[in-house]
């Protein structure tokens, strides 16, 4: 049985920056498509919340693996080559725009209608309604949800591995294939993910006290 | 004198509940107008109608030159001719006292940064609240809080102020602080409607009281008619208002 050598642990050092980068992409490209799904979800045109909807609920009743083989294999059918980072990161951005959509969508919605009416009656158009009055108070009530949702976004990263995307997970398959220590080499991994979860799970229950607080 | 608010049979209903059952009156350039009676007589249901936050559905309103019955109405022209004041001030509590007023002087009016900030700190000063201009909304008291909401109407240069019961969140104490400012603003020639419970500043500072009852204008007239009411439901309306 071989031993943990350096060499190991910088290879996983550079599954976990792969991770780091899959996480970020998919988090901002993410962002603006729940951006884009919020706005449909809280449109004045009934066929367009009615379209974002279906998305939502569309997505959200599929695993996120299954989203991942669509991507990486069914694409792949048309003759397109689609490479892994690509795969996961348009799977993952596909799934967090329907999630981000839906909990951006709770906070809009929960901003007291008389804001709109104040911001109607002074002449703001709906557009600068919502971006001037009421998303930026939706974006601090929302602000906790979404942090959380970031630490699930990092986890699920690890399912790209199965496309053959080698991050942290992935990275840690193949030193185990060689060494055989799987509590050790995986007990590393998980270390890994809790270095970077914890923080922001602890920052994102810090917020929604600090929320809490201030409308008593 | 010009008519600037005028009210034609008017009708409104939310589902079965008939809420305004043909309204008229007409308001005049510098009038100041109380709207008084019982919670669930039309009154605010009327005023929110005047600013379009309700439509109408028989009957028809002319606010300021602009048709309010059916079709199309140019909603900004008419926002820019009528501030409206809530009895929940409704400040934008992520922004500043002095940003809540500049918003919309900088987005809808489009003035420059300076001169939304100048005629900001112009009406501060109007309501006795200068020294607020870098505050919060949450740090403020309520009174202060519809000091601020007044000012940001006024910043707007309306013709016309509507005010939806602005002081039956407030106690006493700030009521009359509000009430004053108010007052001031009568003074200076504002048309005015308001719509209000406090009875004594009614009687002292409108020109016009129009008491509503089932929503039907039950009886309108000079301050007087609340010394005097013709109506057994005026009668005892005042009598337990005052």
């Amino acid at each position: 049985m071989d031993h943990f050598t350096f060499v190991q642990f910088v290879y996983l050092l550079k599954g976990l920056g792969w991770t780091l980068v899959l996480s970020a992409l998919s988090f901002v490209l993410g962002s603006v498509g729940g951006f884009g799904v919020m706005l449909a979800r809280v449109s004045r045109f009934g066929v367009v919340r009615a379209i974002a909807a279906v998305f939502i609920q569309g997505i959200q009743g599929i695993p996120l693996l299954v989203l991942l083989f669509i991507v990486y294999f069914g694409v792949g059918i048309f003759g397109i080559d689609v490479p892994p980072l690509a795969a996961a990161g348009i799977a993952l951005m596909v799934y967090v725009s329907a999630f981000l959509g839906e909990i951006w969508r709770g906070s809009v919605e929960s901003i007291e209608k008389i804001q709109w009416e104040a911001a109607e009656c002074l002449g703001l158009s709906r557009w600068q309604s919502l971006i001037l009055v009421v998303i930026p108070q939706a974006v601090r009530l929302s602000l906790p949800a979404t942090v959380g949702f970031l630490v699930q976004v990092l986890k699920s990263t690890s399912l790209a591995s199965v496309v053959g995307f080698v991050e942290l997970t992935r990275a840690g398959q193949i030193i185990n294939n060689s060494l055989f220590q799987p509590f050790l080499v995986f007990a590393l991994v998980g270390g890994f993910y809790f270095l970077l979860c914890y923080p922001l799970s602890k920052w994102s229950r810090a917020m929604e006290r600090k929320l809490n607080v201030s409308r008593r | 004198m010009s008519v600037v608010v005028s009210l034609q049979n008017v009708h409104k209903s939310f589902g079965q509940n008939q809420v305004l059952k043909g309204v008229t009156f007409d308001i005049t350039r510098g009038q100041v107008v109380a709207i008084i009676g019982q919670s669930g007589s039309g009154k605010s249901t009327a005023l929110r109608c005047m600013d379009r936050l309700e439509t109408i559905d028989d009957g028809a309103i002319q606010v300021c030159g602009h048709q309010l019955g059916g079709g199309k109405v140019d909603l900004e022209q008419l926002r820019k001719d009528v501030g409206i004041v809530f009895q929940s001030y409704n400040l934008f509590p992520h922004l500043t006292v002095g940003h809540n007023i500049t918003l919309a002087l900088r987005h809808v009016r489009k003035l420059s940064r300076k001169a939304a900030e100048e005629r900001a700190r112009a009406v501060l000063e109007t309501v006795g609240l200068l020294e607020k201009y870098d505050s919060y909304p949450e740090q403020l008291s309520g009174g202060q809080q519809q000091r601020v909401a007044i000012a940001r109407s006024l910043a707007m240069e309306p013709q016309v102020m509507l005010f939806d019961e602005v002081t039956s969140a407030l106690d006493p104490k700030l009521t009359g602080e509000v009430l004053k400012v108010i007052e001031k603003l009568a003074e200076g020639g504002m048309t005015m409607v308001l719509v209000t419970h406090e009875m004594a500043f009614a009687r002292r500072v409108a020109d016009k009281i129009i008491f509503m009852h089932e929503g039907q204008v039950w009886e309108a007239g000079g301050p007087d008619i609340l010394v005097n009411p013709a109506t057994q439901e005026l009668q005892d309306f005042i009598g337990n208002g005052l």
